[in-house]
């Protein structure tokens, strides 16, 4: 694809975003899955929420 | 019928949030990839602009993150009053989760708004209204998630965070007409009263590309907002785990 004398702008900014955004994305990702991974540790100890135990809201 | 009020309660409580969550968004995800997939295929696709020749598809993600790095700090600023006015359960998890998509897409703006700048105007960077005044809101956004990190207390910590966001309001109104003092930056194109001044052969990749990086915004917000449900979650239950061992350090040996 020619994009003229401005080829090395237009595809740098296109890049900039794409990293950004995926970055973005990886960190949410991850950092919902080590929420997740350490919760389902502490309830396989046993350890509940009150509105998860029995008798509980 | 369900009443407005049993409404807003169900959709308040975290928990069911968490499953309305947890359905809506693959497709929320899955509805921004094709999405985005379909805008860049209209952007690398469009004619020449007769001005800026192809410089101008920079304009298909740069006028978007603009666009998303105010609306991110009006749903920070909404979430904020939320929070201080009516105490909802999901205000502060939403603000919170709101701050750092917005200050990726402010960055973002910034970014790509100088790889225009330079073949355009011949300069990265000049101290223009419009241009400091959104780096003033990416350092708002940045001056949120600090203030919010540098405090322990969590309930003084959002309290102060939602105040700060309600003053850093004024920001806003002030990109908006900054580029009618005496800038560089050209007027808006799109939102203005009146029909857009850009040829509709332009105009369509970068309504196509707008909707497609909102929709993205809403599933990253949707992700951020899960997270800190989950992060929530995660210490109420060390902090039963502690109590717990501590009730079981007090029982008298037998």
């Amino acid at each position: 694809m020619d994009l003229g004398s401005h080829a090395a702008y237009i595809w740098s900014a296109y890049a900039a975003v794409g990293v950004g955004l995926a970055l973005l994305i990886v960190w949410l990702v991850l950092d919902g899955r080590r929420h997740q991974r350490l919760i389902d540790e502490l309830e396989a100890q046993g350890v509940r929420r009150r509105s998860d135990q029995p008798g509980g809201e | 019928m369900v009443s407005m009020s049993t409404l807003r309660q169900s959709l308040s409580n975290p928990t069911r949030f968490m499953e309305l969550s947890a359905t809506a968004l693959p497709w929320v995800a899955g509805a921004a990839g094709l999405l985005l997939t379909f805008g860049l295929y209209l952007s690398f696709t469009a004619p020449l602009d007769y001005q800026q020749g192809h410089a101008a598809k920079i304009m298909f993600v740069h006028v978007p993150t603009a666009w998303l790095s105010m609306f991110g700090y009006v749903l920070v600023a909404v979430s904020s009053f939320g929070l201080l006015v009516f105490r909802h359960p999901l205000a502060d998890v939403s603000a919170k989760a709101a701050a750092p998509i917005g200050a990726v897409f402010t960055l973002l703006c910034l970014l790509t708004g100088s790889l225009w700048g330079k073949p355009m105007w011949g300069a990265y960077w000049v101290w223009d209204p419009r241009l400091t005044s959104v780096l003033v809101l990416f350092l708002l956004y940045i001056g949120l998630i600090a203030l919010r990190s540098s405090i322990e207390d969590e309930t003084l910590a959002a309290k102060l965070t939602a105040v700060l966001s309600l003053v850093g309001i004024v920001i806003l109104p002030v990109i908006k007409f900054s580029v009618e003092w005496n800038s560089l930056h050209q007027p808006a194109s799109v939102m203005r009263l009146g029909p857009p001044t850009i040829h509709p052969s332009l105009l369509w990749p970068l309504l196509v590309m707008a909707i497609a990086m909102s929709v993205l915004f809403a599933a990253l917000y949707l992700k951020a907002m899960r997270n800190e449900v989950l992060r929530r979650r995660l210490k109420a239950l060390r902090a039963y785990q502690v109590r717990a061992s501590l009730d079981l350090a007090r029982q008298p040996a037998e």
